[in-house]
């Protein structure tokens, strides 16, 4: 009797060369464009057999194009309200997230270190927090435009409240978890509260903190971006809702994507500044 | 003030009111001189890390005096320093920022400090890995750090929590001879706790043996074996002899 002997096609030179391809590119950056792409070109491609409305759906193109007059078109064009207007847009936004967040950040970040360190604190202030928390920041716009108006202050408001619970129950969590060890070097060296937070507690809760960060800053995105809609009539958020009320939905789409890739960028900022501060953990593992 | 005494531990106990209550402390008297060498001896649970967190002033005890150079314990400080088992160290530091910590928590930064942090990073045998974070070094290389912290702070007492008790065999050798050596050049008071009869034996002046639940001393025995030593003592005749009586208390008590 024989054996059948299976010829492994990866036995085989040429076509372990032609297996080595995918594989490289797999497991490059450039493969994580991928998906994006034929994304894009399955969209264009659809608009393009008319499978999808123009006046709904625009083409990537057109989107492309509507962006480009509203970044680098010259303003007050009669024609073209957008034109030229797309870097004061972002602006504003920004602005606003910049400041919101701050505040997010200068009040979350103590609170969550106090509620975290302090059973007394968190006994105080931890379950009115808790109990505010599942109100949905959207359901706060009509209060906050009645106490501050239609001005900048409501979209502070509602960014600053948006980052602020998960910036706050991150560093609770981070603080929380802190070795019990670690405090005890501090404790037998004579540390003053202040010097454990700044020498102990921040940074062993650093990497909880930056997640807390992270999801903040897509919350004050959202909050940015709603309260534009409403309380404020500036911004990227403006644009979006005023471009739909008059069909401009390449307008609408440029807006989104403007939005996506911005929140992308600041994202990216964050996560850099973390490697940067937390350098120690990086050869961990090595 | 009497200071024929470096610390004196007087009928302590200590009972944890949890789910279980449990005694892990059953009258314990203990003291030493200064510049002593003392071992703590005792199996796990036996109470041993109780006694040194009460001399630490990281626990209190239930009833009993704790007291250090006269000074009755109430918390934590400078005057009494800790080597945990673990290290301990704070990872986001460097191994130079770990082990001149007392000192910047001190406001310290003076040319002096600096100069004995050198030499002792140089005498613990870190020359070269200043400027590494803690995670980039072997777990004997950390404990070279907690001990070189430790001993940066000029403490009045050193207190070892089981410092090599997570090392391989050698490493632990190589760190006991270590000590040793440090040792005879500081002769600080120490209290060193662990389950090794040999280290035990080989680094003190005195073994405490103590059995648990609750925890007491069971006997004392001193270690007159002269000064300087180093690990080939473990083979000598009258290092047997010792080993021999701490064992047969061990055996009786188990």
């Amino acid at each position: 009797m024989t054996i059948p002997v299976a010829v492994s096609p990866a036995h085989s030179p040429v076509i372990r060369r032609l297996w080595a391809f995918p594989r490289k590119f797999g497991s490059s950056k450039l493969f994580s464009f991928v998906a994006p792409i034929f994304l894009l070109a399955f969209w264009q491609a659809a608009a393009e057999l008319r499978l999808l409305p123009a006046s709904i759906i625009p083409a990537p193109s057109a989107v492309l194009e509507a962006w480009i007059e509203w970044a680098f078109g010259s303003t007050g064009a009669a024609l073209n309200a957008y034109s030229g207007t797309w870097v004061a847009s972002v602006r504003g936004s920004l602005l606003r997230i910049v400041q919101g967040y701050a505040i997010a950040v200068l009040i979350g970040l103590p609170t969550g270190v106090l509620i975290g360190r302090s059973r007394f604190v968190c006994k105080l202030i931890d379950p009115t927090i808790q109990g505010l928390r599942p109100i949905p920041i959207t359901a706060w716009l009509p209060l906050s435009i009645a106490v501050f108006g239609i001005h900048d202050l409501s979209a502070l408001f509602l960014i600053a409240l948006g980052a602020f619970y998960p910036i706050a129950i991150s560093t609770t969590q981070g603080v929380r978890g802190v070795p019990a060890n670690l405090m005890r070097v501090g404790a037998m060296m004579g540390m003053s509260w202040f010097q454990s937070v700044r020498m102990i507690i921040l940074p062993s809760a650093a990497p909880s903190i930056f997640t807390g960060l992270r999801l903040g800053l897509g919350i004050a995105w959202t909050a940015v971006v709603v309260a534009e809609m409403v309380a404020v009539k500036t911004g990227l958020g403006f644009v979006l809702w005023d471009a739909y009320y008059i069909g401009r939905m390449d307008i609408v789409l440029a807006d989104m994507v403007s939005i996506g890739l911005i929140g992308l960028l600041s994202d990216g900022l964050l996560v850099l500044v973390e490697a940067r501060l937390l350098r120690w953990r990086a050869n961990h593992e090595s | 003030m009497n200071h024929d005494v470096a610390f004196e531990i007087r009928n302590a106990s200590k009972i944890y009111q949890g789910a279980r209550r449990v005694e892990a402390l059953g009258g314990v008297n203990l003291a030493a001189k200064p510049g002593s060498f003392s071992a703590v001896l005792g199996p796990s649970g036996c109470g041993k890390s109780t006694l040194l967190n009460a001399l630490a002033g990281f626990e209190s005890v239930t009833t009993g005096a704790v007291e250090v150079f006269g000074q009755e314990v109430r918390g934590p400080g400078p005057k009494r320093a800790v080597v945990f088992q673990d290290a301990s160290l704070l990872p986001w530091f460097t191994i130079r920022e770990n082990i001149l910590l007392s000192a910047k928590v001190r406001g310290d930064n003076s040319s002096k400090i600096v100069d004995q942090a050198n030499l002792l990073i140089a005498r613990v045998g870190l020359a070269g890995f200043e400027d590494h974070y803690p995670a980039e070094l072997s777990g004997g290389m950390r404990q070279r750090v907690g001990i070189a912290r430790a001993l940066l702070m000029r403490p009045d007492v050193l207190l070892m929590d089981e410092p090599f008790g997570a090392l391989d065999a050698q490493t632990r050798l190589q760190m006991q001879e270590l000590l040793l050596d440090v040792w005879e050049e500081y002769r600080t008071t120490v209290v060193f706790i662990t389950h090794d009869i040999d280290e035990a034996i080989l680094l003190a002046d005195v073994v405490h043996v103590m059995s648990a639940r609750p925890g007491r001393i069971e006997m004392s025995i001193e270690v007159d074996l002269s000064r300087p030593r180093s690990v080939d003592l473990i083979t000598s005749a009258n290092f047997n002899v010792i080993r021999r009586q701490i064992f047969d208390c061990i055996r009786a008590h188990a």
